[in-house]
């Protein structure tokens, strides 16, 4: 078992890992408390909960592309698993606020002014941080099965899986605006004051959330490597491109679709859940049905079926987002949607293709000599 | 491993009878077209049998209703004495041990020879075991020699979709023999085939009947000719003739069918 973990990655892919992860968990750090704030190398405290937002959405790129890139399966509702991840964390963080909201009420400010009087009975339990945990897993996963199990045995597939997808979205966005469903509406949840005790306007928490979060990309990477490695990897990649080959050699297609389906909306919650402490808000706009297609443009961008595309895709799109926004945010949808057409006709293995174009190019050369 | 051997060995097909595939009465329409009308076929246990027969003849329906891909109006197919294929999903039909090659040649363009045949291989096909397990040595083992028989020992690494056509139907049948069915149900093997190709595709497929049932659709006259002891002809969903090629040859309706009155 741990000699396939280690056969996962080359000794040089494995050292450029561990190179960022370090860098990430202790260089950063490092020059946010060492290094004096007029200082060039000086890492502003703002930083983290950035970057660690970038690192959430990473996580959502590999779960997209373990369902897309590698199975063939386009979904185009993977934000409504990083809404349930992001729900449950934030209704646990609600909890925790206890007393200390607007109302002064034992009860979240949203039902105070809603004129609730006790706690609907799905907020229980939310007290408890390892509650809430089981929650950010099983609620994702448990959904996310259900849909699978009723969509892959009629064996929907394509775009009307994709389509399927977007409607499930949408109708959950709708669900959660309203204030009656009883997570605070269309203003989410918000306001909140701590996590496990500590504040989580503290530079040293956000650092702290930070690090969790690499910490488990670094995991989720791992696990999706082992996946893709694995015969099961195969299996799923046979699966996009001759499904009824897979099915006559002897394997049930639906118990392997179901299970990447299953896990990779499970990572969706992860993120959602490390998401929310970092970014202080979680509402129904996570699942507008932008949103969802956003993430399969990651992915496209990067690069499908190769998880490092997967998350250099994520990168990019988002840090080309952020600038935009505050650079031109009237022209940002324009940019994605140019971003789009052009990687699909121009780079159809996305930014990471490029490398291996060029290393073509390279040994044609040779061959030329 | 003792328990999987077993496992395997007690899904053996109950062949007293002689038969392993029981054919009987199956009619399938699409849109009130009949594309097999009230068909009738019985194989034996270790037979080599060809099925020929014009265009639209069925050949391709009856395979898929064989391997589960359609369903059938009316009739009943069975493997051995006890299992009804009609009741069986693709895969568990796969697993009760039929395999089957497509007409065009589909391999899994984007792994590698080796890879397409360790997916093929008879083994546990659960999620588990494909996630948790490497090859064992007897499995490596036995992937090795398909490479052999088949010819593709040097494009072992070799992404498959690069392969040359012959090779890849190759390539289909040795993930066929890596299955390990009782049955194999093959259509139009040496379509595209060099004459040697042929040859050799009628040499391996006559070494495999006895020790595995062998159904093969072919148009290709001399390659039947060279393989088949028994052939069935297929006209308009239904068994027009049965019997050795000499027989066949000279029925008069397959005659009129084939030639025109």
């Amino acid at each position: 078992m741990i000699k396939q973990i280690i056969s996962l990655h080359s000794f040089r892919g494995w050292f450029f890992i561990f190179g960022l992860f370090f860098a990430a968990i202790i260089l950063l750090p490092v020059f946010n408390i060492f290094v004096p704030e007029d200082s060039l190398l000086h890492v502003p405290d703002y930083m983290f909960p950035l970057l660690g937002k970038y690192l959430c959405y990473a996580i959502v790129a590999l779960a997209v592309d373990l369902i897309w890139g590698y199975t063939g399966i386009l979904s185009l509702g993977h934000g409504v698993f990083f809404a349930m991840g992001g729900y449950a964390m934030g209704m646990y963080l609600m909890r925790s606020i206890g007393k200390e909201g607007v109302y002064k009420s034992d009860l979240p400010d949203f039902m105070v002014f809603l004129d609730w009087k006790e706690l609907p009975w799905y907020w229980y339990g939310f007290d408890y941080f390892p509650f809430a945990l089981l929650i950010i897993f099983l609620v994702p996963g448990l959904f996310a099965f259900i849909f699978g199990y009723f969509a892959f045995r009629s064996r929907i597939k394509g775009v009307y899986f994709a389509i399927i997808t977007q409607a499930m979205t949408y109708a959950l966005m709708l669900l959660f605006f309203r204030n009656d469903t009883g997570f605070g509406g269309n203003n989410g949840l918000t306001d909140f004051k701590r996590i496990l005790g500590y504040s989580l306007q503290d530079p040293s928490t956000k650092m702290c959330l930070f690090m969790m979060t690499v910490f488990l990309l670094f995991l989720s990477y791992v696990i999706s490597r082992y996946i893709v490695k694995s015969k099961l990897g195969r299996v799923l990649t046979a699966i996009r491109d001759v499904e009824n080959r897979v099915m006559f050699s002897g394997y049930n297609t639906l118990h392997y679709k179901l299970f990447i389906w299953t896990f990779s909306a499970f990572l969706c919650g992860l993120a959602g859940a490390l998401y929310v402490p970092q970014v202080g808000i979680i509402n129904p706009s996570e699942m507008q049905p932008a949103n969802s297609i956003e993430m399969a443009i990651w992915v496209a961008v990067g690069g499908r079926g190769t998880l490092g595309g997967a998350l250099l895709g994520a990168g990019v799109v988002n840090v080309a987002k952020s600038w935009f926004t505050v650079a031109a945010p009237d022209y940002w949808l324009y940019f994605l949607g140019i971003l789009f057409i052009v990687v699909t006709l121009f780079l159809p293995k996305g930014i990471i293709g490029i490398s291996d174009r060029l290393k073509k190019n390279k040994d044609r050369e040779i061959l030329n000599d | 491993m003792i328990s999987e051997e077993k496992k395997i060995k007690d899904e053996s097909i109950d062949t007293r009878h002689g038969c392993i595939l029981y054919v009987e009465n199956v009619t399938v329409s699409f849109d009130g077209f009949k594309a097999l009308d009230n068909l009738n076929l019985y194989v034996d246990d270790g037979e080599l049998r060809c099925i020929i027969g014009p265009n639209g003849a069925g050949k391709t329906t009856m395979m898929d209703v064989i391997t589960g891909k359609t369903r059938p109006d009316e009739g009943t197919v069975f493997f051995g004495q006890t299992l009804d294929l009609t009741q069986m999903t693709e895969y568990e039909i796969a697993h009760a041990g039929i395999g089957r090659k497509f007409q065009k040649p589909t391999v899994f363009k984007n792994h590698t020879v080796y890879e397409n045949l360790e997916l093929a291989l008879h083994a546990n096909k659960d999620i588990w075991t494909s996630l948790l397990k490497t090859l064992n040595n007897r499995q490596k083992e036995t992937i090795e020699g398909t490479l052999e028989t088949i010819g593709l020992i040097d494009q072992k690494n070799m992404r498959a979709g690069l392969l040359a056509h012959g090779q890849t139907q190759w390539l289909e049948i040795g993930m066929l023999l890596v299955q390990d069915p009782r049955l194999l149900l093959i259509d139009e093997p040496v379509a595209g085939m060099t004459h040697q190709e042929t040859e050799q595709t009628a040499e391996l497929l006559t070494s495999l009947a006895g020790k595995h049932s062998v159904v093969v659709v072919e148009h290709e006259m001399d390659f039947i000719r060279s393989i088949a002891n028994r052939v069935t002809v297929l006209h308009e969903g239904r068994v027009l003739a049965e019997g050795s090629m000499e027989d066949v040859q000279n029925d008069p309706n397959v005659v009129e069918v084939y030639l025109g009155s």
